[in-house]
């Protein structure tokens, strides 16, 4: 699932239509009118955003409403903070050390 | 203790590259052995709980580390780095690779080139790591991975929106 996540926000469209669909929920057709593509191209975006639970579809009315899941994003968040978590564990490994042989000298 | 001290991390997926920059509070040779003796890298450069072991090291143009990173329950991560070209105590270049035991590399795995530059900062010294991958793909794929280059984030944009949806919340 991570992994699909993943792949889902390293497209530069569905980047786009997770940040256009942050401020509102918006329409198949409204999300189109800000894409250089096809109605087709946006909706198999769109698809591959909802099985990544990323996003929520919404009847009102007649329309599909496509919502931006906020907790799912956070998700994302936090697992990316963990590889960054990495470097900083290993830097503060770094800085013990140092102050250990400094010490010592 | 630490917050002081600069710490950049960069993602830039148009140039496929990871930028790491890191202050140290120690002088320019002193951290330079800290990344190039056998003992002292064997400290600090698997993030805990991991540990790592070397198998052999030659720290110079051409050759090699081969090490493992090692799990609390065993498991041993290979990996083998081949330097290019070293030029104490500024920078080396090295690139990465993932391994088996043995040391043979495993080709299907992504390798990156490592750039490690080091420079004074008034007392300290200022590391800069830069990874850079051969292909998007591959990036994603050391993501994936997470052990050895691990590594975050996508465009400024996204970052920009999870501050916002933060923000929100």
């Amino acid at each position: 699932m991570r992994r699909d996540i993943f792949q889902a926000i390293a497209d530069p469209t569905r980047r786009g239509i997770i940040t256009l669909i942050a401020v509102q929920a918006m329409t198949p057709n409204a999300i189109a009118e800000h894409f250089d593509m096809t109605r087709q191209a946006i909706s198999k975006h769109l698809r591959i955003l909802t099985e990544c639970d990323l996003v929520r579809q919404e009847q009102q009315g007649r329309e599909i409403y496509y919502q931006l899941e906020i907790d799912k994003m956070k998700e994302v968040d936090k697992w990316m903070e963990q590889f960054r978590k990495i470097w900083e564990t290993r830097f503060q490994q770094l800085d013990q050390l140092l102050s250990t042989i400094k010490k010592k000298k | 203790m630490n917050s002081h001290l600069q710490f950049d991390f960069i993602i830039d997926k148009e140039k496929k590259t990871l930028t790491v920059r890191r202050e140290f509070l120690a002088g320019r040779q002193l951290v330079w052995d800290c990344y190039t003796q056998i003992e002292l890298l064997n400290q600090w450069f698997a993030p805990a709980p991991l540990t790592t072991k070397t198998k052999s090291m030659e720290f110079r143009d051409g050759g090699h580390w081969h090490y493992a990173m090692v799990e609390p329950n065993g498991t041993e991560y290979w990996g083998y780095t081949e330097y290019v070209k070293i030029n104490p105590i500024d920078f080396y270049t090295a690139l990465d690779a993932f391994s088996n035991e043995a040391g043979e590399i495993n080709s299907d795995l992504p390798r990156a080139e490592w750039l490690v530059t080091f420079t004074d900062k008034e007392e300290n010294t200022l590391v800069e790591t830069v990874v850079t991958y051969k292909s998007l793909a591959d990036l994603e794929t050391t993501v994936q991975m997470g052990m050895e280059e691990g590594m975050t984030s996508t465009l400024e944009k996204l970052d920009q929106l999870l501050v916002n949806l933060k923000a929100r919340k």
